[in-house]
């Protein structure tokens, strides 16, 4: 990644544009009508786009550590540890943001924090396996044997990640509740209509901007840490 | 600490119009009343508007002050880079 797309305005401010126009239509723009999401359907814009955030900054990570296996270049190392780190933050939202959503959605109304849903269990795996990486990269003290193994590490994770929550969520045998997953009908990606799709997309763009955005600053910090300490 | 400053003056000012808001209950005159329909789904949109912008605001403020240090590496010693 070059300097100067790290430091560019541009992207910024559409980041900006896109999130302010998210909230605004989020709230405003008609939704289809569903028994039990109601209103709550709007999360769409918001907890969803975390997840997606999430595996985009997660998959730029791991492109980033084959690059630092096939040429260990300090710099490849600082991008892919920032973006996971990233990744991680945005993925803890999306955890909390859902434990939130099916409290009042999914089973006894107000009552439970956590439900018996392959993808909520698969995520929370998925996100502890990348605490493992900062964790591990906490505990080696020598830059290089760090980054190696950190590197090897993240393609480990990353194929942990993807099983436990793309994979094993929608086998047959383990139904979930999340829409697209198992046998439910609640919320496939045909009621996904013209209104929200116009602020779905925005959304997710402007939510992935912001991500970058916020890496993007670690990794000059860790550059000028890293680079001044040499 | 300007944007610590910044925070306090929003933060002041949002108890001002809350406050307000309190005052002017409808007393049968319909006014621009837009705030205190549809379920007061706006007061939310604004709630959520002003984390988001005052978020921003603070990440736009830590990214110049990288920009800034960046700068200061660049101008003090060239051998870094």
């Amino acid at each position: 990644m070059k300097q100067s797309i790290l430091t560019a305005k541009w992207w910024k401010i559409a980041c900006i544009v896109l999130l302010i126009y998210t909230v605004i239509a989020g709230f405003l723009v008609p939704v289809p009508a569903k028994p039990i999401l109601h209103e709550t359907i709007r999360n769409l814009y918001f907890h969803v786009c975390m997840w997606f955030v999430m595996m985009f900054v997660f998959s730029i990570s791991l492109i980033y550590s084959i690059k630092y296996l096939m040429n260990p270049k300090l710099e490849f190392d600082i991008i892919a540890s920032e973006m996971a780190n990233t990744g991680t933050v945005f993925g803890v939202l999306g955890l909390v943001t859902g434990m939130l959503w099916l409290r009042y959605t999914w089973g006894e109304t107000g009552k439970d924090w956590w439900a018996p849903d392959p993808k909520l269990n698969g995520a929370l795996i998925a996100l502890l396996s990348y605490f493992a990486y900062i964790v591990l990269r906490i505990s080696i003290d020598d830059e290089q044997k760090k980054a190696r193994i950190a590197a090897v590490y993240n393609v480990f994770a990353y194929v942990m990640m993807m099983v436990f929550v793309m994979v094993y969520p929608r086998l047959s045998s383990v139904d979930s509740l999340h829409p697209g997953n198992g046998g439910n009908p609640g919320f496939n990606q045909y009621d996904l209509d013209n209104h929200m799709r116009m602020v779905f997309y925005p959304a997710v763009m402007g939510w992935v901007l912001l991500s970058v955005w916020v890496a993007s600053v670690n990794i000059r910090l860790e550059k000028i840490k890293r680079y001044n300490s040499i | 600490m300007k944007i610590l400053r910044n925070f306090a003056a929003l933060f002041i000012l949002l108890i001002n119009t809350s406050a307000f808001g309190q005052n002017v209950t409808n007393g049968g005159v319909e006014m621009a009343d837009r705030l205190k329909q549809d379920g007061k789904i706006y007061v939310v949109i604004g709630v959520v508007l002003i984390i988001l912008i005052g978020l921003l605001v603070y990440l736009v403020s830590i990214d110049r002050k990288v920009s800034k240090i960046e700068k200061n590496i660049a101008s003090g010693n060239k051998d870094n880079k």
